[in-house]
């Protein structure tokens, strides 16, 4: 993999194309990559007609990252997130219908539908959430970088963040942590050029990549639209900072699709349609790694539809067994807000808890 | 038991429970090397290391959400603010992190973290050092808020916040750090969260206060001993969880009371009281129930401005001779 380097800046050049992967590797990426999409489409439809409500921000287009820079991990890595993550926690381990429930605010789901789609959580997994305030996971990462750097361990902290986030305090302060503690944690930017209608250029006068050096944090930059170049890249970096090489900040360009959350429109207003037309036909990482297989006589059309057939059928049986689930019941709700009811005093004032 | 200062009684209980359980850390502004701020860390640094007494950047918000962070996975972070003015950048983590996480995890992740440090007016240091800020970490279900007015109390009800599963605020009065009193030496003097405790008894009023004020409500009590007014001081040092049956039973008893606080009187947690009071209490009153507060407005720097701006002595007596029509 060819990098060039400036200082502790770099990008990542393409590399070969299959990066040398074997075919099952590559079909594991194919088969994640779709699993994602088909996912994001129900989650579409189901939104439409009224069975998840609230935000619903989906991740159609940016497939690349998450299953690039989240299959590397280890099952006992952490993942922390935005609220553009039902698709990350499916990479990071969490069952399709799991995640589907939480969406339909069902008893099964992953957060026992507290949560809904900008709260999902896998503590089991190592998924950690699922947060609503753009950026606050950047302290939180660190904290659970901190964590792992107490206690001696090996695990690594992958922490996302939308590329409107690192204009706030607290991805800087992070930074700055992470770096003068040398912490293991991996800040990624899905870098999709847009804060729901905002372009990025317009709110930054310095580059993306070069928010991380003045705390001396090296940072790379990366095509997340090549699946494979994404993962060989951040598993040298997670090896990297395993080793204790300390934090990274990573560039992941992508493109959204979709609108910002689903009541958004696509294009119109704050970007074009031609410019979304281009980039769906140019830059979609699932065709893209489709058409190189092709190419390289890795995949058939066949076998892409035995392939397709089946996440599609495991995306069905999401949906019908979120359909099915029961609704959580009014007395869990007073349950979750304090893990220990201590024996004296009150705790809530509405008259309704005890 | 020993004589020892509110500041040595919350030193004692960091070095106990760090003794006691590793995963307990401390770290905040200052709190390493220079001893704390307050000097309420002194010697920690040396007895346990750089990593469980961490000096961190002035950055509230980053180094909240490291706790939170921390305790995501399993630590138990002390996260210190140099006091809780500058706590208010930190609030996000505290809010939206710390307090909500249990509940939107679907009570996968708890957040075992206390976040202590000074809260209320010292002596005049003007308006943006000088702010009481119970009602702001009150507001929000899933904190547990505490604040001790005594060195026992100080002792026993950190050790009880540090050893509690959820995120308690934890806030000392900056006056009462160099204050002394009786402290168990005991290595489990632990006192639970949400027993309020009746510093003074007395059958005619009642002053419910909590924090720093239970001093001047004593003072206040001492005072109408003079004209023949006896005061129940009930202390509630834990605010949430709320001992409900100590407000009760002293309201059955008195069926006057006063509430003594540091804060504004806006949604101050006098208001709630009040309002517990007249929703469970009612028969039990011969007078309205009063609260003394801080003025209404951002402290002054000037001495005497700022004695006025205070709840004080005297307006506590005056309220309590209110309710006894006197
Ligand atoms: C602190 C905060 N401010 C504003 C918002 C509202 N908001 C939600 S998403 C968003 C844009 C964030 O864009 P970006 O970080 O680029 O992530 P993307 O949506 O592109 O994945 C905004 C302004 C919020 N949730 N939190
Ligand atoms: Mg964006």
């Amino acid at each position: 993999m060819a990098e060039t380097e400036t200082a502790e800046i770099s990008t990542v050049n393409g590399g070969p194309a299959l990066g040398g992967f074997s075919k099952k590797k590559l079909v594991e990426l194919l088969s994640q990559m779709l699993l994602y999409r088909r996912f994001e489409e129900k989650a579409e439809e189901a939104y439409a007609i009224g069975k998840i409500g609230g935000f619903c921000h989906l991740h159609i287009g940016q497939e690349g990252a998450a299953a690039g820079c989240i299959l590397p991990l280890r099952q006992d890595d952490y993942v922390i997130s935005g609220y553009r993550s039902h698709t990350q926690a499916l990479a990071k381990g969490l069952s399709p219908e799991a995640v589907m429930s939480e969406l339909y605010g069902k008893a099964s789901g992953v957060s026992g539908g507290a949560g809904g789609s900008m709260h999902m959580f896998g503590a089991d997994v190592g998924f950690m959430g699922g947060n609503g305030i753009v950026g606050a996971q950047a302290p939180l990462a660190l904290g659970m970088a901190w964590a792992i750097h107490y206690r001696g361990g090996d695990q690594v902290c992958v922490c996302f963040l939308g590329d409107a986030a690192v204009n706030q305090g607290a991805f800087h302060e992070s930074m700055n942590m992470a770096a003068i503690w040398n912490l293991p944690v991996i800040y990624v930017v899905e870098n999709n050029a847009y804060g729901m209608g905002t372009k990025f250029t317009r709110m930054s006068d310095t580059e993306m990549i070069k928010k991380a050096s003045s705390h001396g944090v090296p940072a790379t930059s990366i095509d997340g639209e090549d699946v494979v170049a994404t993962y060989s890249h951040f598993e040298d970096l997670i090896e990297t900072v395993r080793q204790g090489g300390g934090p990274r900040f990573v560039d992941v360009e992508c493109y959204r699709f979709k609108g910002h959350s689903m009541s958004d429109p696509v294009s119109g207003t704050y970007r074009s349609k031609e410019e979304v037309d281009h980039q769906t036909e140019n830059a979609d990482p699932i065709c893209i790694l489709r058409d190189r297989m092709f190419a390289a006589r890795l995949l058939t059309g066949e076998e892409l539809e035995v392939i397709d057939g089946e996440v599609r059928s495991m995306v069905d049986a999401a949906v019908e067994f979120a359909e099915a689930a029961p609704e959580p019941e009014v007395d869990t709700l007073y349950r979750n807000v304090y893990s220990e009811i201590n024996p004296h005093g009150r705790l809530f004032f509405d008259g309704r808890g005890k | 038991m020993a004589e020892i200062t509110y500041r040595d009684a919350l030193n004692q209980a960091l070095a106990e429970e760090m003794e006691r359980d590793d995963s307990v850390f401390l770290l905040g502004e200052e709190v390493a090397e220079y001893d704390g701020a307050y000097k309420v860390s002194k010697g920690l640094l040396d007895r346990f290391g750089d990593k469980r007494v961490k000096d961190t950047p002035i950055s509230e918000l980053g180094f909240a959400g490291l706790g939170v962070g921390s305790a995501m996975v399993g630590l138990r972070p002390i996260v210190e603010f140099m006091t809780f003015n500058f706590s208010f950048l930190a609030l996000d983590q505290v809010i939206n992190s710390a307090s909500k996480m249990l509940s939107m995890s679907g009570g996968q992740i708890g957040i075992p973290i206390v976040f202590r440090g000074p809260s209320g007016a010292a002596l005049q240091l003007g308006a943006q050092h000088s702010h009481a800020c119970e009602t702001w970490y009150l507001h929000a279900p899933g904190i547990k808020v505490v604040t001790p007015s005594t060195p026992a109390d100080a002792k026993g009800l950190l050790k009880a916040a540090i050893r509690d599963n959820d995120p308690v605020a934890f806030m000392e009065g900056e006056l009462l750090y160099n204050t002394k009193g009786e402290v168990p030496d005991d290595d489990d003097f632990v006192i639970p969260l949400g027993l309020a405790d009746l510093k003074r008894e007395g059958d005619d009023v009642s002053i419910i206060t909590h924090g720093t004020m239970t001093h001047v409500a004593l003072q206040a009590a001492g005072q109408l001993a003079k004209d023949g007014i006896e005061a129940d001081v009930l202390d509630l040092r834990s605010l949430r969880p709320l001992d409900v049956d100590a407000i009760l039973a002293t309201v059955a008893k008195t069926n006057r009371a006063i509430y003594l606080e540091e804060g504004w009187p806006y949604l101050g947690v006098g208001a709630q009281i009040v309002s517990i009071i007249m929703e469970e209490a009612f028969d039990d009153l011969d007078a309205p129930v009063l609260r003394v507060t801080q003025a209404d407005i951002p402290m002054p720097y000037n001495k005497k401005l700022e004695a006025w701006a205070r709840p004080g002595v005297a307006r506590a007596v005056e309220a309590c001779k209110k309710v006894l029509y006197v």
